[in-house]
């Protein structure tokens, strides 16, 4: 680990002074950032310490039926949150079903969103990697790549953003906050990170300096509580990250889909929100044909970056089943497995 | 259940004593060997190549000796000069160490020079400094590698062909014929702790703690490396974090011990996880190739299991996979053959069960696949084709409860009702269910072991040998046999282990520590009890005078005469009397040549599995394992149902999980954390259960013990793999089983 200068800012408009000094990183539970600068992948020359900032860590219920969550919320608070995890069932699920629970009490919603990608060659400072060391090229192509990125990569960079809790959150048309240098702004998290095209170092759409203060999910994304799953692929049964994922939430009224909404993870260096597939879905009812339509939508320009083809139907799988859970019902309580395929439907068992 | 069948009265042997290290462990005051922080203690990093074959053609030393905290950097040119080429192996079970030697590059994760620092942050950022710059070579690190060669021997002396009948005679009289080819994986060791000394040198005389399962062979080789005495080698080892066959000595830790030297300070170099991927051993890959040939009635008629495996280009081990299909299944007609190649990697060496997983795995799918060829019911199968005697040797079984452990697992199962068919169970979920059944087998091996044993005045003994608890519980049940052997209540006995200055206990491998250990500890606290029987027994004034005859008997802390137990007396005053402050036995333990001369020797068990697949994502959950072995005499069953656990949930871990990605254009793993080299969570293993079988051996050793520290790794594998074919009717012989290979 590098040496580096480590500064405690008592306000945001320090922390952001701070933060704008170029080689500057933001720390916060530094679950991920912290791995990264011990092997070598990040080192930046000064860590501007978020954990004693006021004001970011609260969850605030607002008037019109927003939801406001303070950066420095740790994972585990807000999916315990109750009013949360009732208004906003498939988020908690997502977050529940990340990482472990030592990790999950650490963690921060900020930091969630800026969790860098697990592409092996990103983390092997020995190899070829665009994204880490642009123009460098990419040593994944050509490498076990079979869980590389089905949807918008480029030749690039084939990495995945590896997120859960930001897959419902696009989903669910989520706002970020920003303080920077130049004031404050707020970014729709589908526009937040960025897909890799020719410059996948820039990795979401932060300029240097801004510092992420809270989300926000709007009152209308708490309509679809009674309709809303996550569910996720892994290659073993807890503490994994996703094969692929899906984030379904549903509006029914008599029968119909009257709004869907539906994002994939796993599948590209954005959580994927299908618009298509919402289309699709609109004014249909609630059935296995309709599913898989909008599943095959939102794969449309699915395509391999490698020996990753079968995660194009997996991804198309796993969108119909979060659909189907969807429609059935938000569960009067999380599965003690959340979004795994093992949780039990039937209900009775808990694990 | 068992715990009361095998508790006796009067003895700590069979009792379920809970560990004794249990509460040290659980309140972290347990002292592991990187917790000791000798005053003037230095922090020495390792830098390991990136590069799988070359050699180091530069490293930027002066960038690294000026940050700060900084004391030294020691490569080949400052590295000490050794008594012995590191390449040279001193001692049993030893592998080439890479100690600086050269410029040379083997494999990826070699050492290429230690920074000595004030802190391990210093040494961590100056490794990183030396940016080395390399000469690369093209690399060759899979099976699919060109060439190759014909072993004449695998694992620690196994031959590497073993013809038994006439194979193709068999196939070609068979009714049923299956030809399949099986890959396991790449694993690499991921003990909790990981490889690590603290080093400090007083004049020629080396302190170290430093987690072993060898003391004995660890201070021989150190000392001939180190070209210093033996008796000036001490090393503390009282806990190792899991060594599973990768802790004897390993490469980092000579060089810490040689950076201590260099600095003259202490040192304290621990490897980090990632550095575990290359310089202290692992299962290399294999891909194995079974032909079965069975009678019509389902009796086996051939058996011809082959194995490709890998070593390295430097150094040989073989993982001796076919081993198992030397004793499992009756047939007349048996061959294993090998063939190797080597690669640009570090060297393989042994991983617990090393051959019996991995070709465990293979056999029990193989012979899952024939029984279905058979139209046979898995678990009849292989009582169809049971071992009556060991079948390549011809040789009785010094005992076989195999039929029991099949019987008692499959009730407490629930195997009866078992569909024939695949794909024909549904949870209630439906998610589709299968059942499966492995054949577990592990030999009873014994290695050489010596003890010491004291009666006091004070009416307490004192037991000491080397041994080595790695977490199996090893620090409690030979104090279990060390009480008993002694006659005294478990309380009364202080038992010293874990320190190289300790009579040599040989190794805790292969099983076999308990048995050796054990057997030493054994025969010590007997000559200990027959050195006082002696004093008593010719003192007029004992009333055990002119016992010798009819015999005593040792127990609670008192000799009593066989034929009248009303009559004895206290060991404190059969001491006291003779003016004695103490007696003392020693004993020792190997194995009995003849005895393994007439017997074969061999754990059995037999593992069942249910698995739940979710039909549409592949996903694989093995919702529940039983396990039922025999291994002899169970010392403590306590900590044996957790060492057959622990096999069971790697055996889990080898069918589903565990697998290094190493890049095959580099010879870098691209997985080593675990994170992303997953093993088996809690939510992996919902169900676990072991039945501890019955198992009287007169044969195997004093004791009767078999061994239970690798065999449950064996069978679970297989019994899942065969619970996936059940469930789905597709057959997966590729393991870890990828999700995308059910997933479509």
């Amino acid at each position: 680990m590098n040496r580096f200068e480590y500064v405690r800012p008592r306000s945001v408009a320090e922390a952001v002074a701070a933060g704008a000094v170029p080689g500057s990183a933001y720390l916060a539970a530094g679950t991920n950032l912290l791995d990264l600068m011990k092997i070598g992948v990040a080192r930046p020359g000064r860590l501007v310490d978020l954990n004693h900032l006021p004001g970011l860590d609260g969850i605030e219920h607002q008037a019109d039926g927003a939801v406001r969550i303070g950066a420095q919320v740790r994972n585990a608070d807000l999916a315990h949150d109750p009013g949360f995890r009732r208004r906003f069932p498939a988020v908690a699920e997502a977050l529940l079903s990340g990482a472990s629970a030592q990790l999950r009490n650490a963690a921060t919603v900020g930091g969630n969103l800026l969790q860098r990608t697990r592409c092996a060659w990103f983390q092997d400072t020995a190899s070829a990697c665009n994204r880490r060391d642009p123009g460098s090229g990419c040593d994944a192509r050509g490498g076990e790549n079979r869980l590389h990125a089905v949807l918008g990569w480029s030749e690039h960079c084939i990495a995945t953003h590896p997120s859960d809790f930001c897959v419902p959150l696009a989903a669910l048309d989520a706002v970020v906050e920003v303080e920077g240098p130049t004031g404050r702004r707020e970014i729709a998290l589908r526009d937040f990170h960025l897909l890799p095209g020719t410059t996948p170092e820039r990795e979401s759409v932060l300029a240097p300096g801004e510092l992420v203060v809270a989300l926000r999910l709007p009152a209308e994304a708490a309509g679809f509580a009674a309709h809303a799953r996550y569910a996720k692929l892994r290659e073993r049964t807890s503490y994994a990250f996703a094969v692929v994922s899906a984030a379904a939430a549903l509006r029914i009224v008599d029968g119909r889909i009257v709004a869907a909404r539906l994002a994939l993870g796993g599948v590209a260096a954005k959580p994927w929100r299908a618009e298509e597939a919402e289309a699709a879905l609109a004014g249909a009812a609630p059935e296995a044909a309709a599913f898989r339509r909008a599943a095959e939508a939102a794969l449309a320009a699915a395509r391999p970056s490698g020996d990753n083809a079968f995660k194009i139907e997996l991804a198309r799988r796993i969108a119909v089943r979060a659909l189907t859970l969807a429609a059935a019902g938000t569960p009067e309580r999380l599965p003690a497995l959340p979004a795994s395929p093992f949780a039990p439907l039937s209900g009775g068992r808990h694990v | 259940m068992s715990e009361t069948r095998q508790m006796r009265h009067g003895s700590s042997i069979g009792q379920p004593v809970t560990r004794r290290d249990g509460l040290l462990k659980v309140t972290g005051q347990a002292r592991f060997a990187a917790d000791n922080h000798p005053a003037g203690l230095l922090h020495a990093v390792l830098a390991v190549s990136r590069i799988a074959r070359g050699r180091v053609a530069a490293l930027d030393l002066p960038a690294a000796r000026a940050h700060p905290g900084v004391v030294e950097v020691m490569v080949t040119a400052n590295r000490l000069a050794l008594a012995l080429h590191p390449d040279d192996k001193s001692v049993p079970f030893s592998f080439k160490l890479d100690l600086l030697q050269d410029d040379r590059v083997r494999y990826a994760g070699q050492p290429i020079a230690v920074v000595i620092a004030a802190t391990l942050e210093a040494a961590t950022e100056a490794a990183a400094l030396l940016a080395p710059r390399y000469e690369a070579g093209p690399v060759e690190v899979t099976l699919d590698a060109p060439g190759g060669y014909v072993p004449e021997s695998v694992g620690v002396g196994d031959p590497g062909e073993m013809r038994h009948g006439d194979v193709e005679a068999g196939l070609r009289a068979a009714a049923r014929r299956i030809e399949a080819t099986y890959e396991t994986p790449l694993q690499f060791h991921n003990a909790m702790e990981p490889h690590g000394v603290v080093a400090a040198w007083e004049g020629d005389a080396l302190s170290l703690d430093m987690p072993t399962q060898g003391l004995a062979l660890t201070r021989m080789r150190l000392a001939a490396l180190l070209g210093i005495r033996a008796e000036d080698i001490h090393i503390r080892s009282p806990f190792i974090g899991g060594g599973f066959g990768s802790k004897l000595l390993s490469g980092p830790q000579v060089l810490g011990i040689l950076a201590a030297r260099l600095v003259g300070r202490p040192v304290k170099l621990v490897l980090t996880r990632a550095q575990m991927y290359g310089p202290v051993t692992h299962r290399s890959p294999t891909r194995q190739t079974l032909r079965l040939g069975a009678a019509r009635d389902g009796a086996l008629t051939a058996i011809h299991h082959h194995v490709r495996t890998a070593t390295s280009r430097h150094d040989d081990f073989l993982e001796p996979s076919a081993g198992v299909s030397h004793t499992l299944y009756a047939a007349p007609a048996i061959a294993t053959t090998n063939e190797a190649v080597r690669l640009d990697t570090g060297t393989p060496g042994f991983m617990r069960a090393p051959g019996e997983a991995s070709g465990s795995i293979a056999l029990e799918s193989a012979i899952d696949e024939m029984a279905h060829a058979c139209g046979m019911d898995p678990l009849e199968f292989r009582l169809r084709n049971y071992a009556e005697v060991e079948p390549v040797s011809g040789k009785p079984f010094s005992s076989k409860a195999l039929r029991e452990c099949y019987a008692e697992g499959a009730a407490r199962f629930g195997w009866a009702g078992r569909p024939l068919a695949p794909r024909q169970m549904r949870d209630e979920d439906g998610l589709l269910v299968g059942w499966g059944v492995g054949t577990a087998t592990f030999p009873a091996i014994m290695f050489q072991a010596e003890a010491r044993a004291v009666l006091r005045r004070d009416g307490t003994g004192l037991v000491e040998s080397g041994t080595h608890d790695m977490g199996q519980g090893a620090w409690t049940a030979f104090a279990q046999i060390g009480a008993d052997s002694l006659g005294l209540d478990l309380d009364r006995l202080e038992f010293r282990a874990g320190h190289s200055d300790l009579p040599n206990a040989g190794i805790a491998g292969g099983s076999g520590h308990t048995a050796t250990a054990g057997g030493a500890i054994h025969a010590a606290g007997a000559q200990a009890i027959a050195r006082l029987t002696e004093i008593a027994v010719a003192d007029p004034r004992s009333p055990l005078f002119g016992a010798g005859n009819v015999g005593v008997v040792a127990r609670g802390g008192r000799l009593l005469r066989r034929d009248d137990e009303s009559r004895g007396e206290a060991y404190a005053d059969i001491l006291a009397r003779a003016g004695l402050d103490s007696v003392e036995g020693r004993g020792s333990a190997a194995a009995d040549p003849a005895a393994a001369e007439r017997y074969a020797m061999h754990a059995h068990g037999a593992v069942f599995a249910e698995v739940k697949v979710d039909p549409e994502l592949g996903q694989i959950r093995a919702t529940r394992l039983v396990g039922a072995f025999a291994a002899g005499r169970i010392i403590n069953p306590r900590l044996v149902r957790s060492q057959y656990y622990g096999g069971m949930i790697w055996g889990l871990s080898f069918a589903l999980h565990e697998r290094a990605a190493m890049d095959p254009r580099t010879g870098r793993v691209m997985n080593a954390d675990l994170a992303e080299y997953h093993v088996p969570v809690n939510a992996d293993v919902p169900s676990v259960e072991a039945i501890l079988v019955e198992e009287q051996d007169p044969h195997v050793n004093a004791l009767g013990i078999k061994g239970v520290g690798e065999i449950g790794i064996t069978g679970t594998a297989g019994a899942i793999a065969n619970a996936i074919w059940h469930a789905t009717g597709t057959r997966i012989r590729r393991f870890p089983v990828a999700i995308e290979e059910l997933g479509r």
